[in-house]
């Protein structure tokens, strides 16, 4: 189990460190202007070389790679170009906000997922042909056409939720739980339906097995073999399918954030890539690698628990 | 969206003739099929059809409703919405059209040569492949237009990139599929290069999957570059839906119809090409199944004249403890009609006895035996007759398919089951010891403690020799023969009144079979539960069994005693079965007549 975390985690440290160096020096590319780019149009020439000395932009490329690099393994990603703002700060800032919305998301499409995903494979009929097309219908919807209806609807027809911001719990739970809404639900609806749709494969794959017969034979009743031995079975590709759906809804909310106008780490992402703000860039990029190496981890270290043929 | 990889595997070339007729056939591939065409058809015809310059401001005509010149009204700058849509459908197209070809430039050939010769480029290759998957793809695609710029086709090129583990995988695995076939070995050692080979034999089984994977991501592609111009992020002097978004998003306080037009157009040309895909993955698998079906009807015009047929409950019924009374068992087809699978079966088992029914693979005995627990799969229909439990009964035609609740009462209790398969048939996520103690827990109602003693007792009395530990153990750490010892445990835990036993020895070594069917008739007679032992195998047969019912077809060919049958089958089919099965060796029973004294 200690090597199998080791091993993990090594490999996550690997892929860490070459989609770090990959993005750094793409960043490359974007640096010619960001001097001017703080500085305004109409800055002097000279102002802009000791600006661009200030950020270390004359050295050469590997020289300032190493430099983040060193740095970055301590904790350490720097100051905003733009702001001076501590990055790590500013993601710290911003995390909760992401975080919650995503968190949140992908619990809520995981029960509904499941339920749907099961009634279609056990039921059959009408709702499974019901789940096969929402799931067609979520895939053709993006996720920023679904959060523009509701916005439409919601609030600016019916007037009942805020269209765009974000409260602070501390601030207010009613209005924080009420901001949430909608761009939780533009998330959920827009993964929900292909997200059962797996699952109802995963399950039906379980149902057909022969154990599951002879439960039935043994007298045990229907509901207990449904969830207790076909979900516990069924279990690791789903855990799998949400692990994916959970990177994927990373990506949305990068756009839901913006619809919604919510200060999380997409919305951070939009600005600092568009500014050319390359040491945010790269906080954001290291983020989001590490975010999805823990989740991996994490449903491989489940899916092993689960399996008593590699539990140890 | 996943494309089936099963259908990688089957690429002939009839089926590549009459694809197209059938995708045609089939209206949602024909809609879909259309409309794409349509799309296609617009964008390039766009400057003869649009009327107006898209790009064309008029600041006397802003945000008009629809109606009149401009058919769909026009945008905050004046210009004819209708006229950037037919445009838009450019920039959408030759985004597709650039992810598409970046991904298949990179994954297929990359996935052919990683599943044809795997190792060490196989291993970095998915590696890779695994790390792009794991990729917000919006994220990197962010960080990418800070360094490249806002150009959307330099974006789609990179996320063709980050999207070809897709063609990739599917690659990988169907060539791995066929790579040790025959037909390629044959190419192989005929001489044929390994790159003739790919290209001949390998490339051709990929082709179909690869189309409907191409026509998936389009739509992903589609999605994702709408994404991209909706935040702003791709060249806002574009002429595309995504930008158009982007402006009807600004205004929606004003006029929520600019986001509309183009909301509908992205949704159902994304909607169109996985529907299209859909499709034709269908059309590819109607193919296959065309022979079998044009098999299947003359079966089933057949098998019509006599579905659901009422039969008189069996007279005597009460009188024995199992009667199967013209017992017919079918699956509906597509076309309406029943396939049968069991026709017209009679036989009775009595308190105590061992009915052996035995018949090929395909004779329908494990599916007269499952119709007595009523464990059909949920789509097998019961078109006559009735099984009857001590004269009460389970099952009858009149209800179609079998009451589950009607069962519970029996299962596990009065009626057990044996399965053939021992490793499949134990759910490898609990301890056998849980396995065996919820059904005494559920069906005596007695404790957990209770339970486990007993079942620590019938471990011992199927002749395990360590029970506490296998009772612990999980269903792979035991061997196969335990496992059915286990089984066979389970089944008696109840003391039930009758044992299905379907080929409960088929799957186990020589020497481990007889010691079970030792096990089985010592079983039988101590508890003096009444047995149907369901074989293909006349030994087995021949040493438990009292009675015996030959099945062909799904008919009984013949029933009796055992002894008359094996010594003087009727019918030829026994005759046939007999001396196959027992080639070269006389039945022991015959000449010994010791394994049946009664």
């Amino acid at each position: 189990m200690f090597a199998f975390i080791a091993r993990r985690l090594g490999s996550g440290a690997l892929l860490l460190l070459v989609i770090s160096t990959i993005a750094y020096f793409l960043m490359f590319f974007s640096t010619s202007n960001v001097a001017m780019n703080i500085l305004g149009e109409d800055a002097s020439p000279e102002a802009i070389i000791a600006k661009q000395q200030e950020l270390g932009l004359d050295k050469p490329i590997l020289e300032r790679f190493w430099g983040w690099l060193t740095h970055a393994v301590t904790g350490d990603f720097g100051t905003s170009w733009f702001t001076n703002e501590e990055i790590i700060k500013t993601i710290f800032n911003r995390l909760p906000v992401t975080m919650t919305l995503v968190i949140g998301a992908i619990l809520i499409a995981a029960v509904l997922a499941t339920v749907l995903g099961m009634t279609a494979a056990v039921k059959g009929g009408a709702i499974d042909r019901l789940v096969q097309f929402l799931a067609v219908a979520g895939f053709a919807v993006p996720n920023f056409v679904v959060a523009i209806f509701l916005v439409t609807l919601f609030a600016i027809n019916f007037a009942l939720l805020p269209a765009t911001g974000w409260v602070p719990i501390q601030d207010d739970p009613a209005q924080w739980f009420l901001s949430l809404i909608l761009p939780t639900s533009a998330l959920v609806i827009s993964t929900v339906a292909s997200a059962a749709q797996q699952i109802r494969s995963a399950i039906k794959a379980v149902l057909e097995k022969d154990w599951v017969r002879t439960l039935r034979s043994r007298g045990i009743p229907q509901r207990e073999i449904l969830f207790k031995h076909v979900l516990r079975s069924a279990a690791p590709s789903g855990l799998t399918v949400l692990s994916l759906q959970f990177v994927g809804m990373l990506g949305g909310a990068v756009i839901i954030e913006s619809i919604f106008a919510l200060p999380g780490i997409g919305q951070l992402a939009v600005e600092s890539t568009s500014k050319g703000d390359t040491p945010v860039v790269m906080g954001v990029v290291v983020y989001t690698v590490v975010i999805v190496i823990v989740v991996n981890l994490v449903v491989d270290l489940v899916n092993g628990w689960l399996n008593p043929k590699v539990r140890v | 969206m996943s494309t089936s990889t099963a259908a990688a595997t089957h690429g002939s070339a009839i089926v590549r003739k009459s694809l197209f007729k059938r995708l045609v056939a089939n209206p949602m591939g024909a809609t879909t099929g259309v409309f794409l065409l349509l799309v296609v058809i617009i964008a390039f015809i766009a400057p003869l059809i649009a009327g107006f310059d898209p790009a064309a401001t008029d600041t006397n005509n802003l945000m008009t409703a629809p109606g009149g010149a401009h058919l769909l009204g026009t945008d905050s700058a004046g210009r004819d919405v209708l006229a950037r849509i037919f445009f838009g459908a450019q920039t959408t197209l030759i985004s597709a059209v650039l992810v598409v070809v970046t991904s298949i430039a990179i994954g297929v050939p990359t996935g052919l040569v990683a599943g044809y010769y795997g190792g060490k480029f196989d291993g970095i290759a998915s590696w890779i492949a695994n790390m792009l998957m794991s990729l917000p793809s919006i994220i990197v695609l962010l960080a990418v237009r800070a360094a490249l710029g806002p150009s959307i086709f330099v974006s789609m090129v990179v996320f063709g990139i980050l999207i070809a583990p897709g063609f990739y995988r599917l690659t990988r695995t169907a060539v791995m599929s066929v790579r040790n076939e025959l037909y390629v070995d044959a190419a192989k050692v005929s001489g044929l290069s390994d790159v003739r080979i790919i290209a001949k034999h390998i490339f051709t089984v990929v082709r179909a999957p690869i189309v409907i994977q191409a026509a998936m991501i389009s739509g992903i592609a589609i999605s994702i570059q709408s994404g991209l111009e909706f935040l702003g992020l791709g060249d806002s002097s574009m002429i595309s839906w995504g930008v158009m978004l982007n402006e009807g998003f600004r205004n929606i306080f004003v006029n929520p119809l600019l986001v509309l037009w183009p909301g509908i157009v992205i949704s159902l040309t994304i909607g169109s090409f996985a529907l299209f895909g859909n499709a034709m993955r269908d059309a590819l698998e109607d193919s296959q199944k065309i022979s079998a079906k044009n098999k299947k009807r003359s079966d089933a015009s057949a098998a019509a004249s006599f579905a659901v047929a009422e039969t008189e409950v069996p007279a005597d019924a009460d009188k024995h403890l199992l009667t199967v009374g013209h017992l017919s068992v079918g699956y509906p087809q597509g076309d309406g009609s029943l396939k049968k699978v069991v026709s017209d079966v009679s036989f009775f088992v009595d308190k105590g006895e061992v009915l052996g029914i035995v018949g090929e693979s395909g004779s329908g005995k494990s599916q007269t035996a499952f119709s007595i627990l009523g464990l059909l799969p949920s789509n097998a229909k019961i078109a006559s007759g009735h099984i009857l439990f001590e004269g009460s009964e389970l099952v009858s035609a009149t209800e179609g398919a079998i009451s589950q609740q009607a069962m519970t009462q029996f299962r596990g209790k009065r009626i057990a089951y044996i399965p053939q398969e021992p490793m499949s048939n134990l759910d490898p996520s609990f301890t056998i010891g849980y396995q065996l103690v919820r059904p005494m827990t559920e069906v005596l109602g007695i404790s957990k403690k209770e339970a486990k003693a007993r079942a620590i007792g019938l471990l011992e009395t199927v002749g395990i020799n360590n029970p506490e530990r296998v009772f612990k153990s999980y269903p792979h750490e035991v061997s196969g023969g335990m496992a059915q010892r286990v089984l066979i445990a389970g089944a008696v835990s109840c003391e039930p009144d009758l044992l299905i036993a379907d080929e409960p020895t088929t799957a186990l070594d020589v020497t481990v079979q007889a010691e079970v069917l030792d096990l089985l008739r010592d079983l039988q007679k101590r508890l003096g539960m009444g047995m149907v032992l369901v074989t293909h195998n006349f030994g087995v047969v021949a040493d438990l069994a009292d009675r015996v019912v030959v099945m062909q077809y799904g008919r009984v060919v013949e029933t009796g005693d055992v002894r008359s049958i094996l010594r003087n089958p009727q019918e030829e089919y026994t005759q046939v079965l007999l001396s196959s099965m027992l080639e070269g060796k006389t039945p022991m029973t015959m000449l010994t007549g010791n394994a049946k004294e009664q």
